[in-house]
């Protein structure tokens, strides 16, 4: 207390000598040192801990998903019979896709197993292998249809049951009847692996494919491809109403009512929650518009609607902050409004811009409330080859099959959470990448 | 550079809004259940590999907003199918007549079993419906006639057979159809047991009802959101706590959780195929007459879905969970499929 009342008399310069209030400085000064010496702990530690939670986050996500990576495949020798793929030899490519392959992989896995005869142990044993062998099988003749009548070696995915317990995840020695692979089968692929048949290999398919009720199946190619064709319909119709809006608002708009209701309304949009542009989206563009249900357009412009304020809001601050001495030295040498803000205003403002744009897309790339007005959340196998295509997103992706019993969706969801956090680290890299190109001192 | 691209963004704008999707779809599109989105779901993927037509677009909105999507009208814009944990109800039909959706043919693809299940790290629960209207119900009956809030904490309280364990159950919410099904088939179930409430069914339809199906909220019963592997992830965590969620997750995590055993019965593939473990519902779709033939590909959905290879007892929806229908209701259905006859008859 009294050292608080020196220092201020000090201050003030009143009666108080010089070297007194000296003195009261020196006192404090390691007080004031340690008070700042605290707050920087304190910025340490909260930096520390958000950390440790990312690295939390990152390894077990990172963890879980590392198993998705791999698949483990059968080496399967198969007969091609020409009189099952192709009696008229033809080589019609309709009656080669519709020939039973499901008989050859059958006859081919038994062959491997001759002791097994009962119908309910062929059954046990033939579920071993994935539904999508047939598949596999099929895409290999329709390549190549030369293979008709060869006996070959085709190399197909194993069911999940069998993935999991191949990956350690299904656990040998719990009774039989609380595990979904049965002895039998633990049996007959020790049997498999004795043989060398067995091999795990990169998962391909993860990549390549669309989703599937087979967690061996499924892949985030359709999501991907859905998540970048709504990123871009969103960044089209978003980024340049967005920078238009914020310049008009920022260079041009006379300060009024009017335009302050704008503003207020505009920081109020970015705050509405975005399953309202859902429901948006679903009255406008669906029931109104009659665009197509599930499709990135739709998708796209509802994003596009959530992230313009967000896009609005950081390019009106980046406008601001360009110093006005650029903009009256180009006045200074004749240039005309238009050219004021296009050459030199916008430029300058452009990084700040990104960041905003990159902020609002990386939000829009994260959303599942909305889509779920507009059929996106559903389950699309084929790959979307534009925008108009029935699709679905990443976060969806992983949403759904976050919600599938099957155990070995968990390990699909890590991974596709690690494709959406790969999606968003490309993002920001571009960004940071345009922010580099654009900058300039002054 | 600005200029360009403020031209590129309307002539995207312009393109975007020209995209009119009411020209015919070449594409089954089905709405509704979250419950039988695996088995419709599983269905459509092999329809797709295995026919010339396109996979259909499956969409989980659960039952009641399937059922609104569906009798929206007829047209490319509108669903072709829609899929529901429950039976249709008059209203839901009345309103589909209304919006010109007259001719609806019912699909009955199978059954799904309810579970309550806990952590194999405690001890199996034994328990009847009755009890479970006890321990669950927001008011109890105390005596003939009156009703008083659910004073039950443990168990135990409920019956002194049952373990002294704190009650707390993690169910769906009330927008799930898990949840109506369990408030009919478990709670309503044990509800209709006590005469006086058994009685009020004929006189008071409204109070019984809103005795029988409301669940407590005070803490005891969880809602845990639409997901069922989150609340078997809490189970495992929580071996103290119960669960309610379809069969299928149970089947799949049999090395981690149990069944409760309800009226001495535990729910198994075959008791639930056979009717005698109680709390168990069927699975529909609903297939739009009127877009059978501009639509490519629904007769055939249609036959796929019925055909044993897939909800047949060996099918490949066995796998997923559904348990079958009997061989009578197996073939009614997939003749009415076949034909496309219209037999809603409430």
């Amino acid at each position: 207390m009294t050292d608080a009342a020196t220092t201020m008399n000090g201050n003030t310069g009143g009666g108080l000598t010089t070297r007194n209030s000296g003195e009261a400085v020196r006192k404090s000064l390691k007080r004031r040192y340690a008070a700042e010496k605290r707050f920087q702990m304190y910025g340490i530690l909260a930096i520390f801990f958000a950390i440790c939670m990312l690295g939390l986050l990152f390894t077990t996500i990172i963890g879980k998903a590392v198993p998705a990576f791999t698949q483990t495949m059968i080496n399967l020798e198969v007969t091609l019979y020409p009189q099952d793929i192709d009696p008229d030899g033809t080589r019609d490519p309709q009656v080669l896709s519709r020939a039973n392959y499901r008989t050859i992989i059958r006859q081919a896995f038994f062959d491997l197993f001759p002791d097994v005869t009962s119908r309910r142990d062929k059954r046990q044993l033939f579920e071993m292998i994935s539904p999508g062998a047939v598949f596999e099988i099929r895409d290999q003749v329709l390549k190549n249809p030369d293979l008709i009548g060869e006996r070959v070696t085709i190399q197909m995915p194993l069911s999940d049951d069998i993935d999991q317990l191949n990956k350690g995840q299904i656990d040998r020695n719990l009774p039989e009847a609380e595990r979904r692979v049965k002895d039998k089968q633990i049996a007959w692929f020790e049997r498999l692996e004795n043989r060398g048949l067995v091999e795990t290999v990169f998962n391909t398919t993860f990549f390549t494919a669309g989703d599937s009720r087979e967690p061996e199946l499924a892949g985030i190619r359709g999501a991907a491809m859905g998540s970048l064709f709504t990123m871009l319909v969103t960044l089209l119709v978003s980024f340049p109403l967005a920078v238009s809006a914020a310049i008009y608002l920022e260079e041009f708009a006379p300060v009024n009512k009017w335009t302050q209701t704008i503003e207020v309304n505009i920081n109020n949009l970015a705050a509405v929650p975005s399953i309202v542009f859902g429901l948006l989206g679903l009255a406008v563009f669906i029931n109104f518009f009659g665009m197509p249900r599930s499709a990135p357009v739709v998708g796209g412009l509802v994003l596009a609607l959530m992230t313009l304020p967000t896009i609005i809001i950081a390019a009106r601050s980046a406008l601001k902050s360009v110093p006005p001495s650029i903009r009256e030295a180009a006045y200074g040498l004749g240039a005309s409004p238009l050219q004021v803000i296009t050459h030199h205003v916008l430029p300058l403002a452009m990084p700040g811009i990104l960041t905003g744009t990159i902020i609002g897309m990386a939000q829009a790339l994260g959303e599942t409330a909305p889509l779920l007005m507009i059929g996106m959340v559903a389950f699309i196998v084929d790959i979307p080859q534009g925008p108009l295509d029935p699709s679905t997103v990443l976060p969806v992706q992983i949403y759904i099959w976050a919600d599938s019993p099957e155990r070995a969706f968990v390990e699909r969801t890590s991974a596709a959470i690690c494709v959406l956090l790969a999606f968003l680290v490309f993002m920001n890299v571009s960004a940071v990448f345009l922010r580099k190109r654009f900058e300039r001192k002054w | 550079m600005i200029r360009k691209s403020l031209a590129i963004a309307a002539v995207a704008g312009m393109a975007l809004s020209m995209a009119n999707a009411a020209e015919a779809r070449d594409q089954i599109r089905i709405v509704g259940s979250s419950t039988v989105f695996p088995f419709s779901t599983a269905v459509a993927e092999q329809f797709g590999k295995t026919t010339k037509f396109k996979t259909p677009v499956v969409e989980s909105t659960g039952s009641g907003g399937g059922l609104k999507l569906f009798c929206a009208g007829i047209g490319a814009q509108h669903p072709d199918m829609t899929n529901a944990s429950r039976r249709i109800k008059k209203s839901e039909v009345e309103r589909c007549a209304k919006n010109g959706v007259a001719d609806v043919v019912e699909i009955k693809v199978g059954y799904d079993g309810i579970v309550m299940a806990n952590s194999k790290a405690s001890p199996q629960m034994k328990i009847s419906r009755q009890q479970i209207f006890m321990a669950l119900a927001k008011d109890v009956p105390a005596g003939e006639g009156k009703l008083i809030p659910n004073p039950n904490k443990t168990w135990k309280d409920v019956d002194p057979s049952l373990p002294d364990v704190k009650i707390e159950v993690l169910g769906p919410p009330p927008t799930s159809g898990t949840r109506d099904a369990f408030a009919e088939l478990a709670m309503e179930g044990g509800c209709k047991k006590i005469g006086w409430i058994k009685a009020m069914k004929k006189t008071d339809k409204k109070k019984y009802k809103a005795i029988c199906h409301s669940i407590r909220e005070d803490g005891a019963y969880v809602e845990a959101g639409e997901n069922d592997v989150l609340i078997v992830r809490k189970l495992e965590a929580n071996p103290k706590a119960f669960g309610v969620f379809g069969y299928s997750f149970l089947d799949q995590n049999a090395d981690k959780i149990q069944g409760s055993l309800i009226d001495g019965k535990a729910p198994t593939f075959e008791a639930i195929s056979d009717g005698s473990y109680a709390v168990s519902r069927p699975l529909y779709f609903y297939v739009k007459k009127a877009h059978v033939g501009s639509i490519p590909g629904m007769k055939e959905f249609v036959a796929e879905f019925t055909a044993d290879k897939a909800f047949g007892p060996d099918g490949y929806l066995t796998d997923k969970g559904l348990i079958p229908m009997g061989d009578a209701e197996r073939t009614k259905f997939r003749e009415d499929g076949a034909n496309l006859r219209n037999n809603i008859d409430l």
